[in-house]
């Protein structure tokens, strides 16, 4: 069986949920292997851990070399090993800098690319891929007809489902040219975590709009009681009220979670595209005329000031 | 300094989007226009050429597309872009990421040699979010994508940029691709003395063989992707909508979470 290449999802070495997501979906289409470009010296502890979702090998391509630049000296390196493995697939994270890397290793390999699949299936010839499009209107299934399929899958694509690999450490030194290393990453201010879940990978997400007028607290308490993440709508990020890493939407991030809380963000079509897809929808919000609430499974029409605050309280009464 | 600024002629997001038969976008049904995040690149290009008044700045609206995309050109050349280019042919139709980059990618040098190449973050019919780093691969330049700020100094360019956990400072040389956010500042519109003196402005029509391009390598049957089929979500049951009074929105809120097992 081919081995199919899985890009590891890491913030310096721990492995993020969705990585465990894309090992699952490389089990139905052949062999997982996982490629972590990190520190060297991590290679081990990540293996342990992508280990235990099937990963069969762990390529470890230090990245002393590459990781003062953005992109290319990344798609270089993922060209030399998958010209050198020869893979049935290559699954990369959906994240900006992914299919950027994606994107530059098509056009290296001439390879057809896929982005933002929110499923992968098996088929006669090659994986077959679902994306939602058009703001979540559209469904399509699509597939590479030429060269390595290459995808980028987005989180909350699979359930990540246990199973004993091998996850043999192989180190995989990549020849990176100077032309790589030419948009140097001058500085790099990491954000302060919030303690909370992360956006893109969380079951629960509650969001706030213009319609709190600046007020954020009553989003984050109830976000607290139900352990959820916090997102926002533009309105929100542009008024700043919250910084643009918590904007969901067609320029924020795509979440898919269980269960997506609007409050007072009216549903403008860039905004739908980016929560569209989440499995129960609901909505605090004043105007009953609002366009969220032709999508929710449950919406209350009411100040999201009084209404949000009584539910937290009653929320964390019931979880005693 | 010269710029060339990618546009994209996309469907109107707000109008009936939808596919065609063949499962390619129909980009001549449905009402279509600049595409609203390419409108933030020609601004950021518009403010260099402001701010570098003191030398000569070229700035160039590139779009690829069919006939009516020749609008997304307009629009840019309204905004205060110098020329446009529009490169359309019968047998682009279908293209996919690869082949629309490597249209642009010739384009792009039958233009000359730009200093920036500049794009949208994302087109908004397909935010895919990988053209730009397929131009840099294709014309070897250095990519610099996703900025929310530019700066540059002579042949310097300095961006920061928000990457998933940590916001970032870039520089590189030109030249070089950028891409900017919807974060870098809303996008002028039009004046009327704009709009008058773009239908003055040069515009050029480019087909495949005026760049350069074989037909055979690009279009809908050679593509490396292919669409196998396009179907419509259905539309979502109706919710229960409840009013509050007195605090019963609440009270509903947290029984519904309740019965779906999210407390
Ligand atoms: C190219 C492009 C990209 C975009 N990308 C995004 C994106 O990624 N994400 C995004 O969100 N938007 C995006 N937008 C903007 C989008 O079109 C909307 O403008 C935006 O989503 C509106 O945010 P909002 O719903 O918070 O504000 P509004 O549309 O102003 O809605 C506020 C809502 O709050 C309600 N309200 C007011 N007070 C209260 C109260 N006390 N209690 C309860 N409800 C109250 C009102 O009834 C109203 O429905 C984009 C736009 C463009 C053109
Ligand atoms: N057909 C096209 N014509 C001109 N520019 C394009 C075209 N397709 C993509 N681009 C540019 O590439 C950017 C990213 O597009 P995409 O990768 O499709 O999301 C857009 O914002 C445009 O600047």
């Amino acid at each position: 069986m081919s081995e199919v290449l899985v890009v590891i999802d890491h913030a310096d070495g721990e492995v993020k949920k969705p990585t465990y997501e894309l090992l699952t979906i490389a089990a139905r289409l052949g062999e997982p292997a996982a490629v972590f470009i990190g520190a060297a010296s991590q290679g081990d502890a990540v293996a342990e851990k992508v280990k235990k979702y099937g990963a069969q090998k762990v390529y470890v391509i230090d990245d002393a070399e590459l990781k003062g630049y953005l992109v290319a000296p990344k798609a270089e390196a993922l060209q030399q090993l998958a010209e050198k493995t020869g893979p049935a697939a290559i699954l990369v994270p959906s994240t900006f800098e992914g299919k950027e890397v994606a994107a530059r290793l098509a056009i290296k390999l001439e390879s057809g690319l896929i982005t933002d699949a929110v499923d992968v299936q098996a088929g006669d010839g090659g994986p077959v891929t679902t994306q939602s499009v058009f703001a979540g209107n559209y469904t399509v299934t699509a597939k590479v007809t030429h060269g390595t399929p290459i995808i980028t899958v987005k989180p909350n694509s699979a359930a990540p489902e246990e199973a004993e690999g091998a996850a043999a450490v192989e180190a995989f030194a990549p020849t990176i040219s100077d032309g790589a290393k030419t948009a140097q990453i001058v500085a790099s201010q990491p954000r302060q975590s919030t303690g909370r879940p992360e956006l893109t990978e969380a079951a629960i997400v509650v969001s706030g709009g213009r319609g709190t007028g600046g007020d954020f607290e009553p989003i984050e308490k109830f976000a607290d009681s139900l352990g959820a993440a916090v997102g926002a709508s533009r309105a929100a990020v542009d008024s700043g009220w919250m910084p643009h890493a918590f904007q969901v939407g067609q320029t924020g991030k795509t979440v898919s979670p269980q269960l997506y809380v609007a409050n007072g963000i009216s549903g403008a079509i860039q905004h739908r595209a980016g929560m569209q897809t989440s499995k129960t929808i609901v909505a605090v919000n004043k105007d009953e005329e609002a366009p969220i609430f032709e999508l929710v499974d449950f919406g209350v029409v009411g100040d999201l000031h009084t209404v949000l605050p009584a539910a937290t309280e009653q929320v964390t009464q019931r979880k005693g | 300094m010269n710029i060339v600024v990618c546009v994209k002629y996309v469907p109107d997001a707000t109008a009936d989007r939808h596919f065609e038969e063949d499962n390619t976008v129909d980009r001549v049904g449905v009402d279509g226009l600049l595409s609203e995040l390419d409108e933030y690149a020609v601004e950021q290009a518009l403010q260099l050429k402001e701010k570098r008044a003191d030398e000569e700045v070229t700035v160039t609206a590139l779009c690829v597309g069919p006939e009516k995309a020749v609008d997304a050109v307009r629009k840019a050349l309204q905004m205060g872009a110098d020329s446009g280019v529009h490169v359309v042919d019968d047998a682009i139709a279908g293209s996919d990421y690869a082949a629309t980059s490597l249209v642009l990618a010739k384009a792009i040098e039958k233009v000359g040699k730009p200093d920036l190449v500049m794009c949208g973050m994302a087109s908004t019919d397909a935010s895919g979010s990988v053209v730009p780093a397929m131009l840099a691969e294709r014309l070897g330049l250095p990519q610099v994508t996703l900025a929310s700020v530019v700066e540059t100094q002579g042949d310097q360019v300095r961006i920061k940029r928000d990457n998933e956990g940590s916001t970032e400072v870039i520089g590189a040389t030109m030249p070089l691709v950028l891409s900017v956010t919807d974060q870098s500042g809303e996008a002028r519109y039009p004046s009327f003395k704009g709009i008058m003196a773009a239908k003055k402005k040069p515009l050029e029509t480019l087909s495949l063989a005026d760049i350069g391009v074989d037909a055979g390598q690009v279009g809908l049957s050679v593509a490396w992707t292919q669409v196998e089929d396009t179907t419509a979500r259905p539309p979502r049951t109706a919710g229960e909508i409840v009013k509050d009074e007195d605090g019963s929105g609440a009270v509903a809120l947290t029984e519904f979470l309740a019965s779906k097992k999210f407390i």
